[in-house]
């Protein structure tokens, strides 16, 4: 903003000081935080990742990738969450759209998704466990349950906040505040189904082929 | 039966024995404790002061409030660390041959622990975090933080942590680790008692406050800069601040998954750090020193900065080679992620990894001097005033070259091996904290408290303050590096050599004159608010400031700015009074301000029950507490009401008060 | 401010003075001179840009103070390319230089290469053999074993001067770190891992190792005698131990193992062969396997994968 000054030493007082006060557009900075806060999220997993990868061929004489994945079922429990995602995209664009009725239709539809992947994944944790191949077993086992369990976990909570924000939709409708937390769930999501791929290539896959 | 197991179900390993009743040092120090602490409470009871506290500081959501309560805690987790440091420093004087001190290896290993962790985590933190929180937002022209509740948030679960290691000093016990906590030691088997968990809960939870602290700050700088402020025309405070938040939200993760690792190691049982089945120690050490080493830059940035606003201030002259400044703080904050490893050299990682991580660590001297010269060339040609937060800068610079001249000398491998962990160490790290971050602190605290209480502080209490500091620091810690060279190693707490002892006792003597240094800072305080009326500082700009923050009222009004200010040149207060900018005294429109809260005192008071639970094993009250977390967390996201508008007459009244008190002065 | 600019000045001397007939400044072994000497060097070159700055520092401060209306006064003066260029390269040349002594001095004293010399102008005989010593760092003391010459000693480390001296060290319990300040310096110790350290003994004497590594509770008792012997007094010595009457099984090593402090110095006669490489292994006690049977494909004894 140029102001062009009028005498030597005297000026406009408005000159430094905005008189029209703009406020910027309300929670114009929660999309940046929440990203911020995402991508110190994706840090903790990065730890995890590196932690699988530095343990994850200590065995200790137990069991190894080949013996315990099923792949197949982790390919069900993939397309699952790949499903959830697309169903919280069609639920933002219903938002976006300001259709309340879709916007929870599909909103529930992500989060029946979610819990069927969290099933199907603590299925898969039981089913190790009774084989004995308990995280305790050994390094790679300690840092294979944490890592898939943090992710679990994440969709957990977002599973927990979702069901909120549908309490909160009903209740006060399609608001900007309410848009706002849609958006940051929305990444929330799409960040885990990212760290997810993430698991599935560097864990499952390559584990197959170690 | 039953009734045992019950009580186990609510009372986990928590016992009548876990009170430390045996310990007459312990014992002392509690009732020493309680009877101040009753006395306070009930002051605050007789004065009715409770409404008060709960409206205008507990649940405030104002940056300054919340700012000034950081420094509050810091200042008394100082006077607990610094007990810690007398009491190590009286054992190793007396330790000697047949003597085996007064404190048993139970307690002083504990001390020591202790001791790291609530300098760098309740004290260090603190400071910087609170000087932060409190000037930036003044500094880039806003009227808070970009989220005021997740602020007064932040300051909660800091404190609790704070609460959970003073805890452990009364029930049960602290870490006897060392204050990293490396494995196996700090494993269960090797550390089955509440020790490592006290520290890995406290941290946790003041992590959590610090990370998103981290955020904020971040999100405040990135998106809340008056219009005008480019980048490259922020105070170069608020460029370290943006470098630190950085650094915070980019390194304190890797602590929150390394401590999580650990808990799940010591909780069920995994193998990540244990000797067996498959577990690796050495990673917990990478991963802790990935975090650590960005930490130590996390401390020392923002006193970099304040060292830049003290000398460009009180020199009279603009800061030399602004872009140069804002150059080597980015390099330095990127460089800080690849130098970890300097922390280990002697681990065995081979030649070349370690030459690479000593060549890196050297390195980040040159732009760390750079900065330096720079401070140096605002000096010259300037007009200096030695007020104490210049003083404070001066002995920063003399002082701190060699601390940092030192930590490049331990930075050659070889060299490491012969100095690594010694006293020497002990002595470099000692060093470059207290010139650096400590003495930046105490210049920033004496810079910037007219702003926060309106009253400058008294200057003879601060000059002896200064002086108790200064020459109390050469004293107890150039004796260090005589014993590192000796080839003393640190945590020793019992030593054969009489020879050695006479370096002890001088350090022991050097700790008695930082303690009368403290002791002198607590007086300037007292006798400052004593003085109050005549210290006034009626104009907002009492030491002819450069930066946006001396364009307020010293206290700035809780909107910072009635107006927004635009901003067209670097220093944009100097730039306004060269320019002959004029006040504007109507024409107030009504502001946004976010309301108070409770939800972070209450969040972070659950957190402390939780870690307590955890600590203790005692599961029920965990979940339950858990369980209440979650649910009041939710229910804080049902509250959309978070923001009232101030109607245009408030303002009007604020600034008319402050037109009064301008024209009475003038 | 310029009052404090002399008790600097002396500083240096009186660490220097008063550390320096002592292991670290004045060693016995060639690694822990070269050491040494690596630590002066950079100290010295430090100092070149260091001293400079202090004195600026000082300068700068006393004479553009306020009173002092003789000094200019220029507020605006805040940026010059020139100085930029000599503010920047000239701590970059110096760690130019710092950084080709460390990558130099890292690998010529890297603990896990075998020596290249006995002593400035001696290089290692060709008929010299290694003494080996595998070190185990227990709880609170050290174990020495001589797998060449089946005896064993507890916080006694006694070897020949001006032969290669091959360390392989691992631990009990805990992290560690040996360290010998007349014979070299420091490399950690951790069980079921294993680390190495080359170095020689230039002189007869005796001095003392220590932890360098807070390891609990006894850490401050965990101290080792280093005696430097002529090759006839060590011989002497081999003989003497071999005398003692105890021998180091794994039963006797197994009650060694249990937590103890202020451990005085002890031999065993006789040591069994299997017994380093089953604590190496962790596994010494029946039912558990090795740990180099347990990886998967993990070889060679570096620690760090």
């Amino acid at each position: 903003m140029e102001h062009t000054l009028t005498a030597e030493g005297a000026a406009n007082p408005l000159e430094f000081y905005e008189a029209a006060e703009h406020e910027h557009a309300d929670g114009g900075g929660t999309l940046l935080g929440f990203w911020i806060y995402l991508m110190s999220d994706c840090l903790i997993f990065a730890v995890l990742f590196a932690t699988y990868g530095v343990l994850g061929g200590n065995l200790a004489g137990g069991p190894g990738p080949r013996d315990l994945f099923d792949l197949p079922l982790v390919a069900i429990n993939t397309s699952v969450l790949l499903l959830s995602s697309i169903t919280y995209g069609l639920a933002m664009l219903s938002a976006r759209q300001q259709h309340i009725g879709a916007t929870q239709l599909w909103l529930g539809v992500t989060a029946l998704f979610g819990v069927a992947f969290l099933s199907i994944e603590l299925y898969e944790f039981m089913r190790l466990i009774h084989e004995g191949a308990t995280p305790q077993s050994s390094a790679f086992l300690s840092s294979f349950f944490t890592l898939v369990g943090s992710h679990g976990l994440h969709v957990t909570f977002g599973v927990i906040w979702l069901l909120t924000l549908m309490v909160q939709v009903g209740q006060r409708g399609l608001t900007a505040a309410n848009e706002r937390r849609l958006m940051c769930l929305s990444l929330f999501w799409h960040f885990l189904d990212i760290i997810w791929i993430g698991v599935f290539t560097f864990v499952y896959l390559m584990g197959m082929l170690r | 039966m039953e009734h045992s197991s019950l009580a186990t179900l609510i009372f986990g390993r928590l016992s009548l024995d876990s009170l430390p009743l045996h310990e007459p040092i312990l014992i002392g120090t509690f009732t020493g404790v309680a009877v101040v602490g009753v006395a306070l409470l009930a002051a605050l009871t007789r004065y009715q002061l409770w409404g008060y506290l709960w409206r205008e500081w507990f649940t405030s959501t104002d940056h300054k409030r919340i700012g000034v309560m950081y420094m509050v805690l810091g200042v008394v987790m100082l006077l607990r660390g610094f007990s810690d440091a007398i009491m190590m420093r009286l054992q190793q004087a007396m330790s000697f041959g047949a003597s085996e001190g007064y404190l048993p290896a139970h307690h002083y290993d504990q001390i020591f622990t202790a001791h790291g962790v609530i300098m760098i985590f309740f004290v260090a933190m603190p400071f910087v975090t609170g000087l932060m929180n409190y000037i930036v937002p003044l500094q880039i022209g806003s009227r808070d933080v970009a989220f005021p509740f997740l602020n007064n948030f932040s300051f909660w679960m800091t404190a609790a942590g704070a609460m959970l290691v003073m805890c452990s000093l009364f029930v049960g016990e602290f870490a006897r680790t060392g204050w990293l906590a490396f494995t196996p030691l700090s494993g269960i088997q090797y550390s089955p008692d509440v020790g490592v968990d006290y520290w890995i809960w406290s941290l946790q939870i003041a992590g959590v406050g610090t990370l998103l602290s981290g955020v904020n700050l971040l999100a405040t700088i990135i998106k809340m800069r008056a219009p005008g402020m480019t980048l490259m025309k922020m105070p170069v405070f608020t460029w370290t601040s943006l470098c630190t938040n950085v650094l915070i939200v980019a390194s304190f993760p890797v602590l929150t998954a390394v401590l999580v690792l650990l808990s799940l190691d010591r909780y069920a049982g995994t193998n990540f750090f244990t000797n067996d089945l498959g577990g690796n120690p050495m990673m917990y050490v990478n991963l802790i020193w990935i975090w650590g080493h960005p930490e130590v830059y996390i401390l020392v940035l923002p006193v970099f900065g304040i060292y830049s606003e003290v000398t460009a201030t009180f020199s009279g002259k603009n800061l030399f080679g602004y872009s140069s400044m804002v150059y080597a703080t980015v390099v330095i904050t990127v460089l800080s992620y690849l130098v970890w490893l300097h922390h280990f050299f002697t681990m065995g990682s081979g030649a070349s990894v370690n030459a690479f991580f000593g060549i890196t660590t050297m390195i980040i001297s040159i732009p760390t001097g750079a900065k330096l010269f720079n401070w140096l060339f605002t000096m010259y040609r300037g007009r200096i005033r030695f007020e104490l937060p210049m003083m404070w800068t001066i002995a920063f610079m003399l002082t701190f070259v060699t601390g940092g001249m030192t930590g490049v000398l331990l930075a050659v491998p070889p060299a490491d091996f012969i100095l690594h962990n010694s006293l020497f160490l002990v002595a470099h790290f000692h060093h470059v904290i207290i010139s650096g971050v400590l003495f930046g602190a105490f210049a920033g605290i004496n810079y910037w408290f007219p702003k926060a209480f309106g009253f400058r502080l008294d200057e003879f209490w601060g000059k002896v303050s200064f002086w108790f500091w200064v020459v109390g620091f050469y004293v107890a810690f150039m004796p260090l590096y005589v014993l590192g060279l000796m080839g003393v190693t640190r945590r020793l707490r019992h030593f054969d050599d009489p020879s050695l002892q006479i370096w002890f006792i001088i350090a022991a003597f050097g700790v008695a004159l930082i303690a009368v240094g403290i002791a002198a800072f607590l007086v300037q305080i007292y006798v400052s608010i004593r003085k109050r009326h005549e210290l006034r500082d009626a104009t907002g700009d009492p030491w002819d400031g450069r930066t946006l923050e001396w364009s307020t009222s010293s206290p700035p009004p809780a909107y910072n700015f009635a107006f927004t200010p635009v901003v067209h040149d670097g220093d944009a207060w100097s730039d306004m009074k060269r320019r002959g900018y004029q006040r504007p005294t109507s024409g107030f429109k009504p502001i946004l301000m976010p309301r108070n809260t409770p939800a972070g005192l209450v969040l972070a008071a659950l957190s402390f029950v939780f870690g307590f639970a955890m600590v203790w094993y005692m599961w029920s009250v965990a979940a339950v507490s858990f369980a209440l977390l979650l649910g009041y967390a939710i229910y804080h996201t049902f509250n959309y009401n978070r923001e009232f508008r101030l109607p245009a007459a408030d303002i009007g009244r604020d600034e008319d008060e402050r037109t009064r008190l301008l024209a009475a002065r003038g | 401010m310029s009052k404090r600019l002399p008790i600097l000045w002396m500083l240096p001397l009186c660490l220097v003075l008063a550390a320096c007939d002592r292991a670290v400044l004045n060693p016995s072994g060639d690694i822990a001179e070269r050491q040494r000497d690596l630590l002066l060097t950079s100290t010295w070159l430090m100092l070149l840009i260091v001293v400079p700055v202090m004195a600026l520092a000082g300068i700068f401060a006393w004479r553009y103070r306020q009173t002092n209306t003789q000094a200019r006064y220029e507020p605006n003066w805040q940026h010059s390319m020139r100085l930029e260029l000599v503010i920047w390269s000239a701590p970059l040349l110096l760690i130019i230089c710092l950084g080709a002594l460390t990558w130099i001095g890292s690998h010529h004293l890297d603990p896990y290469r075998p020596l290249d010399r006995i002593a400035p102008g001696q290089p290692v005989p060709e008929a010299a053999r290694e003494v080996e010593v595998n070190v185990v760092a227990l709880d609170w003391k050290w174990l020495f074993i001589y797998p060449q010459y089946g005896v064993a000693t507890v916080n006694e480390l006694a070897i020949p001067v001006n032969r290669p001296i091959s360390l392989r060290l691992t631990g009990s319990s805990v992290m560690n770190s040996f360290y010998a300040p007349a014979l070299a310096g420091q490399i950690y110790t951790m069980p079921g891992m294993e680390t190495r350290l080359h170095a020689v003994l230039n002189k007869v004497g005796v001095s003392e190792g220590f932890s360098a590594n807070y390891s609990g509770a006894g850490f401050s008792g965990m101290r080792l005698t280093l005696r430097g012997l002529t090759q006839a007094d060590f011989d002497q010595w081999v003989a003497t131990a071999k005398s003692a009457k105890e021998p180091l099984t794994r039963d006797t090593y197994l009650a060694l193992e249990k937590p103890s402090e202020n451990e005085p110095i002890r031999h065993y006669g006789s040591v069994d062969s299997q017994l380093y490489a089953a604590i190496l292994g962790m596994c010494l006690r029946p039912g558990n396997k090795c740990t180099h049977e347990m990886m998967a494909g993990h070889a060679g004894h570096h620690p760090l994968p």
